[in-house]
């Protein structure tokens, strides 16, 4: 007995340990941009600041061409999403609720897709959509992305989808509903929070995303703002530590918050159906 | 049925319910048809020039012409006859091993760890894990840098008051091998909580009472755990594993950004850097499209295993 609640408290210790190093940097990139230039360098740091300032915040969306990024993220993560949650839904739907010949193919070509090194297709994007003159261009951009969006949409809408019980459809059916009414009045409210997660998580990808931007967007005021932050320090000759972490943090805050919303309804499809023994 | 059997035999009510039934039939090909239309004009076009590219010699010029010059298996050969095509495999794949072996090593036991710690501190480490997880690449690239960097790099602060070794001043950046050791702590970092927390919900499922039947009978450790609980967990290992082979060999924006442009070398490149510095940033379109289709069948020969089982998922329902 006594030797299991030692085994108990060194397993809490590790633990707590291994809390420490995995939230560490996410920790120090806040610290670093609270703290003043001077804590920054020090040789001994200090771990929270000592005398909080927001400078730093200001320093980074004072630098140019930050907003305008931010404005082109979002105009190209609003538009990808909407219109792959679309498309993927209908695509979705077919692939809970059907048979139908050709869905076996459907579905290797959803999760083939996904697969794809992003690398590996750099160079036929960048050449077709120069072609078309959509390098530069944030359609050609919302185009690439909605090609890797919209395979994961389909296929965690695919597993909300087959979460619903088939005898409420069917019951709706039974009172004379068509099978369009039975979608509307039953499934699309019972789907809406799984929408909702869906949507959230292409935000996140879409958002985070960078070698496409990279390749396909030149034109600063065109960048997005994964790519304004990569170039953050190209820009100036003496690294500002400070500004560089407030641009992170920045960055990256909105991202975490609907992270942590949706995770938990999300991550599961991915390894859908191993789980279950 | 034929047509003609169906005028001269059905009457027409018959015949609209066989049309109606015809209608309901295509209705999942109506529904598909957005999606497949999408990925094959943005998807299926640009795959079909990438073949037709690595034939061709296209660089800028051919780029505002807008027309290869078709050279047959030249860059094929090229990219082949390169050492640095080999030299760069190599180093992927023992890249990829390190990591893979790194990430679901570590994840397997933080998952165990998991499952035996207390409920607070349980909710602390997937609260911390979700936390790391949510970063995105780029930021968490550049708080690395910041980390490591060998003038007030925290890394090196925290090393030497350890007693670790003298850190002060210590250039992570200096060796190849150096550079990929940033990579990889980087790329396992972030892979690490879904990895944990995927294992863990796993394991969840693993009946108590067989558990404890086993324990019963004797098992200790690492018994219970060969016997009991992994083959509860191999199917979900086995396609993690599988994913984050996939993923680590196709990895560009850790070794990208993290080892920096300027640092950028033949000695430290890893496949997706390869690819974007021959092919894009040299402009060689067509010898860069070369090597693409070479990676992408080593990458669909490494997603045989996912998609197979994915398929059957969703074959299933």
């Amino acid at each position: 007995m006594k030797r299991g609640r030692v085994t108990r408290v060194v397993l809490n210790v590790v633990a707590l340990a291994i809390f420490v190093v995995v939230v560490f940097p996410v920790f120090w990139m806040i610290s670093t941009a609270l703290k003043p230039d001077d804590e920054i360098v020090a040789l001994n740091p200090t771990w929270l600041p000592t005398t909080p300032t927001l400078s730093h915040f200001s320093a980074a969306v004072e630098r140019p061409f930050f907003w305008e990024d931010v404005k082109n993220s979002l105009i190209i993560v609003g538009a990808t999403v909407t219109i792959s949650i679309v498309l993927a839904f209908l695509a979705a739907i077919a692939l809970a609720k059907y048979g139908f010949s050709g869905r076996k193919l459907f579905i290797v070509l959803v999760i083939g897709i996904q697969m794809l090194p992003q690398a590996g297709l750099i160079i036929p994007l960048y050449v077709v959509l120069a072609r078309y003159h959509q390098v530069n261009a944030l359609t050609g951009v919302i185009v690439t992305y909605m090609t890797f969006v919209l395979p994961f949409c389909v296929w965690t809408l695919r597993g909300f989808l087959i979460g619903i019980p088939k005898d409420l459809e069917e019951a709706a059916m039974v009172d004379g509903s068509t099978r369009l009414g039975a979608f509307f009045r039953i499934l699309l409210p019972l789907i809406a929070p799984g929408l909702v997660a869906t949507s959230v998580f292409a935000f996140v990808t879409t958002w985070n995303e960078y070698i496409f931007a990279r390749i396909l967007l030149n034109d600063q005021s065109k960048q997005t703002i994964t790519v304004w932050l990569s170039y953050f320090l190209g820009t100036s000759r003496n690294t500002d530590w400070g500004a560089l972490m407030a641009a992170s943090t920045l960055t990256a805050v909105p991202v975490i918050i609907f992270f942590l919303l949706v995770q938990r309804k999300i991550v599961f499809g991915l390894t859908a159906g191993a789980v279950k023994a | 049925m034929t047509a003609a059997e169906t005028s001269i035999l059905e009457s027409p009510r018959r015949r609209r319910v066989t049309l109606a039934r015809l209608a309901r039939a295509s209705v999942p090909y109506w529904l598909i048809l957005p999606v497949l239309l999408a990925v094959g004009a943005i998807l299926g076009y640009p795959l079909y020039s990438l073949i037709r590219l690595s034939f061709q010699h296209y660089g800028l010029f051919e780029l505002i012409q807008r027309q290869g010059q078709p050279i047959g298996l030249d860059n094929y050969r090229s990219v082949l006859q390169d050492r640095v095509f080999w030299d760069t495999l190599a180093r992927t794949t023992v890249f990829t091993v390190a990591n893979v072996a790194l990430t679901i090593g570590i994840g397997t036991l933080l998952a165990l760890l998991l499952v035996r710690v207390s409920t607070a501190v349980r909710l602390l480490l997937t609260g911390g894990l979700v936390l790391a997880w949510s970063m995105p690449t780029v930021v968490a690239v550049q708080v690395w840098y910041w980390m490591t960097n060998y003038e007030n790099g925290v890394l090196n602060y925290v090393l030497t008051e350890l007693h670790v070794g003298d850190f002060f001043h210590h250039d992570w950046y200096a060796t190849t091998f150096s550079q990929l050791a940033l990579v990889t702590a980087l790329v396992v970092w972030g892979a690490l909580p879904f990895v944990a927390i995927t294992l863990y919900a796993a394991l969840a499922q693993v009946p108590r009472e067989l558990v404890e039947a086993a324990e019963i009978d004797g098992a200790r450790g690492w018994r219970i755990f060969r016997d009991v609980t992994f083959p509860i967990l191999k199917p979900v290992l086995l396609i993690l594993t599988s994913l984050s082979i996939i993923w680590d060999f196709g990895v560009f924006t850790q070794p990208f950004l993290l080892i920096g442009q300027s640092q950028i070398h033949p000695s430290n490149y890893l496949m997706g850097v390869y690819l974007f510095e021959e092919g894009y940033f040299k402009s060689d379109f067509g010898r860069g499209a070369a090597i693409s289709i070479l990676m992408l069948a080593i990458v669909a020969v490494l997603s045989v295993f996912y998609v197979r089982k994915m398929v059957k998922v969703g074959d299933a329902a």
